[in-house]
């Protein structure tokens, strides 16, 4: 590991470096020009000369004055994008610290050099730059990619606990120091419980999802995963409603001025806040919806379209004095449905990047502000009150956790244990969000706004570091006694058979409340929705990107029913009669296990995985493409190599057998949705079709991918006796997987039975050629042809 | 239903006899009769109404689980044809959760229960013994949602596990000693049977919507 240790400091070092360079440059220049700033005026670059009448005209200048904002802002975000490349680069840090710890520390540093340079800081973040420009990209990633589906099915048990979580929390924190001010010896007397209780609204926002990928690996069932999902995005929003609720309390009179009234308005204002948010997001994310609709021939703006009704929503919302978190977290989940069917595949692509990139950009932004206004000289430390905030929020925490849940479980289908709790516990991780609204505050209403900033920042630093480190070992801690407990194939099985049975025993008896909701939901949805919302038919011209569609969901069919590994599972010693007692040898027990574990149905529950700082393509899509990219060079390969066919001799340097369909007779306008039409294709870079993925391989393995084939030994093969068949039995249904012989041989799906069959061939360029489409037929080559395979592969038809 | 007065009595009775609540017992009576089209039986052609059991692997086995005579405590083998509601409801009350507030002995008795109506999904010819072509066909069954796997490796794993079986009940065995197939007994060995069948988890339905 001594490279790989290596290489992240490279860059850092390079970078830190650079950038102290550029700021000490940079603050230097400042000096030189503050003195003069004050007397300049606006457009002072050209009359700059007519302070000091020059003889001269200077034939150089440096004027950093006029470019220091997005200067600065520019190198900080490449500056915390460097360090995220370092980060990344060390495979072993993602998985143990959250992000946050890096952009934190970036933020801090960032901090140091302003400081220590005393440099003037640039424009410090106010609140309209705040709530209009930064928090907006960020809900609305996590608004975007929400899973929707298990989202709805918990959807009552995410209210309950992030609406609840969050009003206790705020409460329970803001009452406790309140009574903790109360104590005389601490200096705090002047400190209300107004004071107190906005307080406690801001520090309860949490952000948990900075820690999911600490233990992503950990087999976190989709419940906590949702849980904690829910809780993030409707946590911002909640703490901003009850914020700005408090903060008008605030304003109002004096704090004896309030009547029960008052607080009563309060809570009405709460809840028509939140949900006149929401509608109001629902609105917008239809009506973007249906302008995707038109958009086929721009598809340019698409993303614009996205993003301009998002931010609308927001600010409508917010100019009507609702909670625009919120209505951009509805409209996101609305449109998204809707949206990713309409859209092109780019404009898809770039929805995401951009979305992930913005939220990233206002993250680090935050962070950095976070970072300057640590290091700096406006803080107040009050032992008493931070020390009693940081115990009070986990206190409170905890409690919410453990009473919320336990109610929530009474009506639950899947009751969340202890240790999902404990984790949700944990994972109580603050972020950008407390720290921005404890630095918005209004310093008139609170003279001790400095003591907020850094009990806030003890806490997000407290949380960020020792809980984000400590998370991944405790739940790897909590899941590992787990899992010890499979160890035997037995229990693997019945295990699994016992997951089914529940599945089944369900859908028998229904969650049928839920079907029932969901149905007629969907009903609705294709009755009335979708015909508004979504295009009427896909354009002619995309033909090679359906293809590439259906290829790929092919493939991703194949990924998620899974392709067993390359691992050579030597079978056991057969038992006839089970007589024999050899014991099976433990890595027999292992690859047993491994198969089981890998291909047995998956069972409903699936983990999600999600990273809020990077996108990862969903790892069948990984897979798939993977899969594609390796029939296309394959075949391509083994059609380079003479013609020979793939089984004679091993097919080059990669071991995956790819069999090869003859050409089809070409038909003539063929609308037989089963026959292709080929066009001759010439010369060597022609693509034959790869058809059947035939899953053996000869004794070689793949080590490089998980999901490369299984061995199955190339003189099975032959000794079965017959030729390879080409992959389609005769009388073959889709499930029929056996081919002659006992081979498992994978048939695409028939898929195809739509697309319309004008195969010219594309340009060169298209990869995936629409030839593929003659994979389908089984019934171009009823299995008597077998014999005959070899020919036809070579014979131009 | 006749009367409100006998709907009730029957309702206490099936109450008593299988040990759910009232409300528990009109739910999955909607159900049944959501299930049967409104007949007073069902019969497995009706369990094609449930969508989502088609993509269950071990769908058969679960289907017949409800036929079984064993599982009915109509007898000791064979399938009945049709079955009502109350015979739905004693195929129901075996995945009901554990109730912790009887008595350990109690509590054992409900775990074997429950294991028992896996034996039996096991054991499909009702000899009381799963045998290796059982227990192989369980295996193929499970690991039918993926084309790729032969029947081969189903087996080969379906033989490993009898052994390891094997091994676990019998210990060394002498080499004409012929293991006949798993009991019962065996059964409630081989398996660490710390979750009981459907902890809750099933009839969280009944409780209500989550």
């Amino acid at each position: 590991m001594g490279i790989r240790g290596f290489v992240p400091f490279c860059p850092w070092n390079w970078c830190l470096l650079l950038a102290t360079l550029q700021c000490c440059g940079a603050s230097s220049e400042l000096n030189r020009s503050t003195d003069s700033s004050a007397r300049r005026e606006l457009n002072v670059r050209y009359a700059a000369a007519s302070s000091q009448p020059a003889e001269t005209i200077s034939v150089f200048t440096l004027d950093y004055d006029y470019v220091q904002i997005p200067y600065e802002v520019t190198l900080w975000i490449l500056l915390a994008s460097l360090a995220k490349i370092g980060f990344h680069l060390n495979r072993r840090l993602p998985g143990l610290m959250p992000e946050s710890c890096l952009l934190i520390l970036v933020g801090a540093l960032v901090g140091a050099v302003i400081f220590g340079t005393d440099h003037k800081s640039p424009p410090v973040m106010d609140s309209s730059i705040y709530f209009l420009y930064l928090l907006p990209p960020i809900v609305l990633e996590s608004g975007y990619f929400m899973p929707t589906r298990p989202f709805f099915e918990n959807l009552g048990s995410i209210l309950w606990w992030a609406g609840l979580g969050a009003l206790l929390n705020a409460f329970g924190i803001g009452l406790s120091l309140y009574l903790i001010c109360q104590v005389p010896a601490f200096g705090l007397g002047d400190i209300n419980l107004l004071q107190n209780l906005l307080f406690g609204s801001l520090i309860s926002a949490v952000d948990p999802v900075a820690v999911l990928a600490v233990f992503e690996e950990a087999r976190v069932n989709e419940q906590l995963y949702m849980m904690i999902f829910g809780e993030a995005l409707l946590n911002d929003g909640i703490s901003v409603v009850l914020y700005n609720i408090l903060i008008a309390f605030t304003k109002m009179h004096k704090f004896e001025d309030i009547e029960p009234v008052d607080i009563l308005a309060g809570c009405a204002r709460f809840v028509i806040v939140g949900c006149g948010g929401a509608f109001f997001g629902v609105i917008f994310g239809f009506i973007s919806a249906f302008i995707t609709r038109f958009t086929q021939n721009i598809s340019a703006i698409e993303p614009l379209i996205v993003f301009m009704f998002s931010y609308l929503s927001y600010l409508v919302a917010e100019t009507l004095y609702l909670s625009g978190i919120l209505a951009i977290t509805a409209c996101a989940v609305t449109m998204k449905k809707y949206v990713e069917e309409n859209v092109s595949q780019t404009s898809y692509t770039t929805i995401k990047y951009f979305m992930k990139m913005l939220s990233s950009v206002s993250e680090t932004l935050i962070f950095i502000f976070m970072g300057v206004s640590t290091i700096g000289k406006n803080h107040e430390w009050n032992w008493a009150f931070i020390c009693f905030t940081l115990v009070f929020c986990q206190i409170w925490r905890a409690i919410s956790v453990f009473v919320l849940f336990y109610v929530s479980n009474q009506f639950r289908t899947f009751p969340f244990s202890i240790k999902d709790q404990c984790v949700i516990f944990y994972s109580g991780v603050r972020g950008a969000g407390s720290f921005s609204l404890a630095f918005l505050l209004p310093l008139s209403l609170f003279p001790r706004k400095k003591l907020f900033v850094t009990a806030t920042l003890v806490v997000i630093y407290f949380t960020v570091f020792i809980q984000g480190i400590t998370v991944g070992p405790l739940v790897r801690y909590l899941d590992v006694r787990k899992t010890n407990k499979k160890e035997s194939i037995n229990e693997e099985l019945h295990t699994r058979l016992m997951d089914h049975l529940k599945a089944g025993i369900e859908d028998v008896c229904g969650q049928w409340s839920h079907y029932q909701v969901r149905d007629k939901f969907k009903k609705f949805d294709h009755k009335y929705l979708r015909k508004v919302l979504i295009r009427k038919n896909l354009p002619k011209s995309s033909l090679v990107s359906l293809y590439k569609k259906l290829e790929m969901k092919q493939a991703i069919e194949m990924v998620e029913s899974g392709v067993l590994s390359s691992t050579a599972f030597s079978t056991p010693r057969r038992v006839q009669k089970t007589q024999e007692t050899k014991r099976l040898s433990p890595e027999d027990v292992e690859s047993m296990r491994d198969i089981l574990t890998r291909n047995m149905y998956q069972v409903r529950q699936r983990t999600l995985s999600y990273n809020k700082y990077n996108l990862q393509p969903q790892t069948s899509e990984k897979q798939a493409k993977e899969i594609l990219i390796r029939r296309r060079n394959t075949f391509r390969e083994s059609v380079k190599k003479g013609h020979s066919l793939p089984w004679g001799k091993p097919a080059g340097t990669k071991n995956i057998r790819y069999l090869s369909f003859p050409y089809s007779k070409p038909l003539p306008a063929g609308r037989d949705m089963k026959v292709a039409e080929f066009t001759d294709h010439d010369g060597s870079d022609s693509e034959l079709p790869p058809i059947t993925f035939n899953t053996h391989s000869p004794t070689g393995t793949i080590q490089e991918r998980r999901w490369t084939p299984e061995v199955i030994p190339m003189k099975r093969l032959h000794g079965a006796g017959t030729p390879l068949h080409f992959g389609y039995r005769r009388n073959a249904g889709r499930e029929e997987h056996l081919g002659r012989g006992g081979r498992a041989i994978l048939r695409p799906k028939p898929l195809f039975h739509a697309v319309d069959e004008e195969f010219e061939s594309e340009e060169e360029s298209k990869e995936e050629t629409p030839a593929f489409g003659s994979l389908l037929s089984s019934e171009l080559r009823p299995g008597g042809d077998c014999n005959v395979s070899h020919s036809p592969l070579l014979q131009r038809k | 239903m006749g009367a409100a007065h006998s709907a009730s009595e029957e309702v206490r009775e099936l109450e008593g006899k299988t040990g759910f609540s009232s409300d528990q017992i009109e739910q999955l009576h909607r159900r049944f009769k959501q299930l049967s089209g409104d007949q007073p039986t069902i019969r497995k052609e009706n369990f094609n109404n449930v969508p989502d059991l088609e993509l269950n692997p071990i769908r058969s086995k679960i289907v017949r689980a409800f036929f079984d005579n064993r599982n009915l405590r109509k007898g000791t083998s064979g399938l009945a044809d049709e079955i009502n509601f109350e015979d739905f409801l004693t195929i129901m009350s075996y995945f009901r959760p554990i109730d912790t507030t009887m008595d350990e002995e109690q509590v054992q008795l409900c775990r074997k229960e429950k294991l028992r109506f896996l034996f039996h999904m096991y054991d499909s010819d009702s000899d009381g013994r799963i045998t290796l072509e059982e227990y192989r066909n369980v295996v193929e069954e499970l690991l039918s949602g993926n084309p790729h796997i032969e029947k081969e490796s189903a087996r080969s794993i379906a033989d490993g596990a009898m052994m390891e079986a094997a091994s676990v009940c019998v210990g060394q065995m002498e080499p004409d000693q012929v293991y006949e197939g798993i009991t019962f007994d065996d059964f409630l060995k081989v398996g660490a049977w710390e979750l009981g069948v459907g902890t809750g988890a099933a009839l969280g339905a009944c409780r209500g919507p989550c």
